[in-house]
C-alpha cells in the first residue's frame, strides 16, 4: 500500500501524480474464505478491515453487489452525533464517536471527519423538556451535550432565524464533538485499509442465495460470480438485509422506507455547524465543496425504490426556508433517496442469528453513518469471538422477545 | 408523490392518504394465552418485502375510510386496492407473477 504523507504528495505531485497505484485491488472470488462480509458500505469494509487488522483474519471476502459505498453510505448527510438518551445507545455511539476522532490516522486516510458541532433545535415546550432531559442524561454518560438559549445558538450559527417563525427556536441542544466526514472517504479509507492486510473486495457480486449444512450452519453462499464456502458470514446489507436474511430462514423486525437527501449549487463557506430540527424534519449543514447538505424524512410507505416523494423532499425545504431565510433563492442541484432498514425501537441490532456462523449487523434505520467505525469493529469482534462485544450485547434480535427495548425514537433524526 | 386508487373514491394522490402498515396482520384472538413468540411475530415481525406487498391505507383526507393494497416495492406500482375484508383480486396477483410494468 503506498501511504500518504505531506513527503509523499510533494513527491508524487513533482512527477503530475501520474504514478499512483489503485487503492484496492479488483479481487476475483476464490472458492472459499474463512468470513465474508455481505454488503460493501461503510460498516462491511470496517468489518472487514478490523476482522483482519485486530483478530487475524485475513482470509475475508467483501460481496458488494454494486460499487462499494455505492448505497447508504455514499447517499447520506454524514452527520455524525453520539447525543443518544438511553445508556446502552450513549455507549456505542461514543464508541464510535471516539474512533472517528483517531480514523484518519489509524487509515491513513483522510476521511475529512470535522466536529464542527450540531445543534438540535426545540421548537416547543415538549421539545424543551425532552432536550435538556438528553442533555442531562448524555452528561451523566460522560457524553458531551450543552443546552442553548435562542440568543446561544444564534451567536454558534448567526444564519439561523429563531423567532418571527412558525415554529420559533426556544433552545437548543449542542454537540461540540459532532460534526461530519467526508463519506465516501470512510468507504475508501477502510476498503484501502482492508485491501491492504489481504482482503478481497469483490464488487458486482450479489448474494442470490444461502446454503446451510445438515445442522443449520452456514456452508457456502450463490452469488452471481459463483459459489462461494464460508463458515462464518456477517450481513451488513442495510434496507435489503431483510431480502438476504430470509434466504436463510430468518426473519427480522426490519422494515425497509426511503430517505431522501439532497444538496444545493456550491457556495462559499456560510454555514459554521450541523442544524438540525426533528420538529419540523430538516437538517443542514455544508460540504467542504461549498453545497449545502439537507436531510428530508422518510417516506410514508415502505419500498426498495432508492427515491422518495417530491412532497418529502419540498417539505424539508420548506423548513430550512423557514430557519435559513437567506437560502430561500437558492437552488438544489441534486436529491437522491436510500433505502433504510428501520426498526421497532429505532435502535440497530448487531448481534448472532438462530443460524450458526451467520451474524447481521442491521437496523440503523435513518442515522447508521455516525456509528460506522463503532459498527464495524464491534460486528468484526462479535464475528471473531461468535459472541457479542459488551458495548452491543444489549442490541439483540432477542431484545423484542424479551422486552428489553431501547427505544430511541426522540433522537432519530427525522419522522419515521 | 404516488397516485392511489381509494376503491370508495376514486385515484386521488398521495397526499390524502395515510400508510397503514401491512395488511392482513390478524390480532391475536385471545391475548394472555400467546407465547412470547407469537407477541413478536403479531408485534414487531412484518414481511418487509421486495416485490409484491399487501398494505393498507387510509383514504384520511377523502372518506376516512381503511382499504387494502398490492403493491410493487421495487417500482411502487399499484397493482390492485380493494376494500376490507375482501382478499386480493386473483387478476392483480396474476399479473403480478407475470411480467412487471
Amino acid at each position: 500500500m503506498q501511504r500518504f504523507s505531506g513527503f509523499s504528495l510533494l513527491r508524487r505531485g513533482l512527477s503530475g501524480h501520474r504514478d499512483w497505484q489503485p487503492q484496492w485491488r479488483k479481487a476475483q472470488p476464490k472458492a472459499a474464505y474463512d468470513a465474508v462480509i455481505v454488503g460493501g458500505g461503510g460498516h462491511g469494509l470496517g468489518a472487514a478491515y478490523y476482522l483482519a487488522k485486530e483478530h487475524g483474519l485475513t482470509n475475508v471476502a467483501v460481496l458488494e453487489k454494486g460499487w462499494i459505498g455505492g448505497g447508504n453510505t455514499g447517499r447520506n448527510t454524514t452527520i455524525i452525533r453520539s447525543n443518544y438518551l438511553r445508556d446502552e445507545s450513549a455507549a456505542l455511539y461514543d464508541h464510535a464517536l471516539k474512533m472517528w476522532e483517531g480514523l484518519s490516522q489509524d487509515l491513513n486516510y483522510n476521511v475529512m471527519f470535522s466536529q464542527r458541532g450540531v445543534m438540535m433545535l426545540a421548537h416547543t415546550v415538549h421539545d424543551v423538556q425532552v432536550f435538556k432531559r438528553h442533555v442531562h442524561a448524555n452528561r451523566a454518560n460522560g457524553v458531551d451535550n450543552e443546552w442553548l438559549t435562542p440568543e446561544e445558538a444564534q451567536a454558534v450559527c448567526p444564519l439561523l432565524q429563531t423567532d418571527d417563525i412558525r415554529y420559533p427556536v426556544r433552545g437548543a441542544a449542542f454537540q461540540r464533538r459532532g460534526g461530519t466526514a467526508r463519506h465516501d472517504a470512510v468507504a475508501w479509507g477502510y476498503a484501502r485499509g482492508a485491501d491492504a492486510l489481504g482482503v478481497d473486495i469483490i464488487e458486482n457480486c450479489e448474494v442470490t442465495d444461502i446454503r446451510r449444512d445438515g445442522r443449520g450452519a452456514v456452508q457456502a453462499l450463490e452469488t452471481t460470480r459463483g459459489l462461494i464456502q464460508a463458515r462464518k458470514v456477517g450481513v451488513c446489507a442495510a434496507g435489503n438485509t431483510s431480502v438476504i436474511l430470509r434466504m436463510a430462514g430468518v426473519r427480522l423486525p426490519l422494515e425497509s422506507y426511503p430517505l431522501q437527501a439532497l444538496v444545493s449549487e456550491p457556495v462559499k463557506p456560510i454555514f459554521p455547524c450541523v442544524v438540525m430540527s426533528n420538529t419540523i424534519h430538516a437538517y443542514i449543514s455544508q460540504s467542504d465543496k461549498g453545497e449545502l447538505v439537507i436531510g428530508a424524512g422518510t417516506d410514508a410507505y415502505t419500498s426498495y425504490t432508492q427515491r422518495g416523494g417530491l412532497h418529502v423532499s419540498s417539505h424539508a425545504l420548506e423548513a430550512i426556508c423557514e430557519l435559513f431565510p437567506m437560502f430561500r433563492r437558492m437552488r438544489m442541484l441534486r436529491n437522491w433517496g436510500g433505502i433504510v432498514d428501520v426498526s421497532p425501537d429505532r435502535s440497530p441490532i448487531i448481534a448472532r442469528t438462530p443460524v450458526p456462523g451467520l451474524y447481521v449487523n442491521c437496523g440503523w434505520g435513518t442515522g447508521g453513518f455516525k456509528a460506522t467505525p463503532g459498527s464495524a469493529h464491534l460486528f468484526a469482534w462479535t464475528i471473531a469471538h461468535d459472541k457479542p462485544h459488551p458495548i452491543n450485547a444489549p442490541f439483540t434480535i432477542e431484545r423484542f422477545r424479551e422486552g428489553r427495548l431501547i427505544d430511541e425514537a426522540a433522537a432519530a433524526a427525522v419522522a419515521h | 408523490m404516488l397516485l392511489i386508487e381509494c376503491p370508495y373514491c376514486g385515484v386521488r394522490p398521495e397526499l390524502e392518504f395515510v400508510y397503514g402498515g401491512q395488511a392482513h396482520v390478524a390480532r391475536p384472538g385471545s391475548p394472555a394465552e400467546c407465547s412470547d413468540e407469537q407477541w413478536v411475530e403479531f408485534l414487531y415481525l412484518r414481511e418487509n418485502s421486495k416485490g409484491i406487498h399487501a398494505e393498507r391505507w387510509r383514504h384520511t383526507h377523502g372518506c376516512g375510510r381503511f382499504f387494502n393494497a398490492l403493491r410493487d416495492t421495487t417500482n411502487d406500482h399499484f397493482l390492485a386496492t380493494y376494500r376490507v375484508g375482501e382478499t386480493p383480486p386473483p387478476a392483480a396477483l396474476e399479473r403480478a407473477a407475470g411480467p412487471r410494468p
